[in-house]
């Protein structure tokens, strides 16, 4: 297997204080990983300077083979931001046909991912129109278009049905099946679950690198959601002894 | 750099324009209404309204264009639309003149619906021709534009931006000769005057005024126009950053 995502000693500072206290991970091409903590833990932060968006203390983000941020990296690295990041006043159409234009691909395949996304009906309705769940999978639809081998998607089922967060998963394995890297941050056990991989971090730092079935085996019980919090509570009690 | 991206993205962003019925509304009919003001605020002096008329059409897709810049942009940086565009192929330079091409494009619209009404049915009278005052209404909105795209940059939210029209605006607005010639002001007043595109932009519609033919003065005054323009988007790109903090 190939490494598609290598991040070395990773440090972060957001306003003045670290926010990434050396993060070291790498991620295999052609799967999906999730990732997973409290909110404010840095899982954002992580995205961003996988994409190469976050200005970084120190340390290395190998994506591809390259450094993050690299321009040719432009055209391989897909990127769903938490905020819905599309243009309210243009159609769910016309959003994804600009993005496609962008990575260079034919009108055609930027209708069909907006099908892909459960979005057909909807297609010739302006953003500023739809529900938040039809919002941020119009925004879906932009970080898909250009096919790209990496995606990294920040919260992507938010405010989606069960049915369709069913859909979306079962959309991101065949992606994965086909080659491609996903980096997928989730506050939904159910979904760490379907993770081939599980990054846990928490106030910045890994606290869990695992499959999950050996996440739910070092935390000693079946239930992620107990797993998680299991891990969390040692972590946060190593803290308070050190 | 790529031409098919920078024509795109013209294209969306008067796609985006073209959705909102109410602002195209408001930027055709408003500049025809308020000449149709100035008109009959001079009735009695038509040669005042000949001076001051030409002037407004020049310099209103200056300011227009300058508001609608500042807030479209303002709306790419704070809705992730901007991040998300830095993490593609597109060029800032793309980005930066696709935003040119649109606003020139709406600017030659909006002067033209102010010109045929300033001229047809207000009896507006130049020396020059109407093509001339155009050509330079077209390049201050394009300066409009580009100094709304850089102001952008030092706004965070809609109501701060709307705040940098006083500011950037109303004192070109006074000092470029539109009020009082810039000739009769204080030395320092018109040593400031002398820096602020805008007077050159008075000074070209004058001479368009003045003279039947267009003259050096005006070529020269439309090159600092442009010049300022470029300046101003060039120091646009420079705020456009694909990695922060």
């Amino acid at each position: 297997m190939n490494v598609a995502l290598e991040i070395d000693k990773l440090v972060v500072h957001r306003g003045g204080r670290p926010v990434l206290h050396g993060i070291s991970a790498t991620v295999q091409a052609g799967t999906v990983t999730g990732l997973l903590g409290p909110s404010g833990s840095g899982k954002t932060t992580l995205m961003r300077a996988v994409v190469g968006v976050q200005k970084v203390h120190s340390g290395t983000v190998t994506v591809a083979g390259r450094p993050a941020g690299s321009p040719v990296l432009r055209n391989e690295v897909g990127y769903l931001t938490q905020d819905v990041s599309v243009y309210d006043d243009l159609t769910v159409r016309e959003n994804a046909r600009y993005f496609a234009t962008l990575h260079g691909v034919p009108a055609a395949s930027a209708d069909q991912v907006v099908v892909d996304v459960g979005l057909g009906e909807a297609a010739g309705q302006l953003v500023s129109t739809l529900s938040g769940g039809q919002r941020s999978r119009a925004s879906l639809a932009c970080a898909l278009v250009g096919s790209p081998s990496i995606l990294v998607l920040d919260e992507p089922t938010v405010g989606q049905d069960p049915v369709l967060r069913e859909e979306l998963w079962q959309r991101f394995h065949e992606l994965a099946a086909a080659g491609a890297t996903l980096l997928v941050s989730s506050h939904v056990m159910d979904e760490a679950g379907r993770c081939d991989r599980l990054l846990l971090i928490r106030e910045g730092r890994l606290i869990a690198d695992d499959t999950p079935a050996a996440v739910r085996a070092a935390a000693g019980t079946d239930d992620l959601d107990q797993a998680f919090l299991r891990l969390i509570k040692a972590s946060a009690a190593g803290d308070r002894e050190a | 750099m790529s031409a098919r991206l920078t024509i795109r993205t013209a294209g969306r962003i008067l796609r985006q324009l073209s959705h909102d019925r109410r602002t195209i509304a408001l930027l055709l009919v408003v500049p025809a209404l308020l000449m149709t003001l100035l008109r009959y605020v001079f009735d009695a002096e038509p040669q005042v309204f000949d001076r001051a008329g030409l002037v407004m059409l020049g310099v209103f897709p200056f300011v227009i264009m300058f508001l609608v810049t500042s807030v479209a942009m303002l709306r790419e940086r704070t809705s992730g639309t901007l991040e998300r565009l830095l993490t593609t192929p597109i060029h800032k330079l793309d980005l930066l003149l696709g935003y040119g091409l649109a606003f020139a494009v709406a600017a030659a619209v909006q002067a033209g619906v102010v010109a045929a009404v300033s001229y047809g049915l207000l009896g507006l009278d130049t020396s020059g021709s109407a093509w001339l005052v155009g050509m330079i209404a077209i390049a201050n909105a394009v300066l409009g534009m580009a100094l709304g795209l850089l102001v952008s940059a030092f706004a965070r939210t809609e109501f701060q931006a709307v705040q940098f029209m006083p500011l950037i605006v109303l004192p070109q607005s006074l000092l470029c000769g539109l009020f009082v010639p810039r000739e009769q002001m204080v030395g320092w007043l018109h040593a400031i005057s002398n820096v602020l595109p805008l007077s050159y932009a008075v000074q070209a519609l004058t001479e368009v005024g003045a003279h039947t033919d267009p003259t050096g003065l005006m070529w020269r005054d439309f090159g600092i126009i442009a010049g300022a323009a470029v300046l101003a988007l060039v120091l646009g790109a420079a705020t456009l950053r694909r990695r922060t903090a």
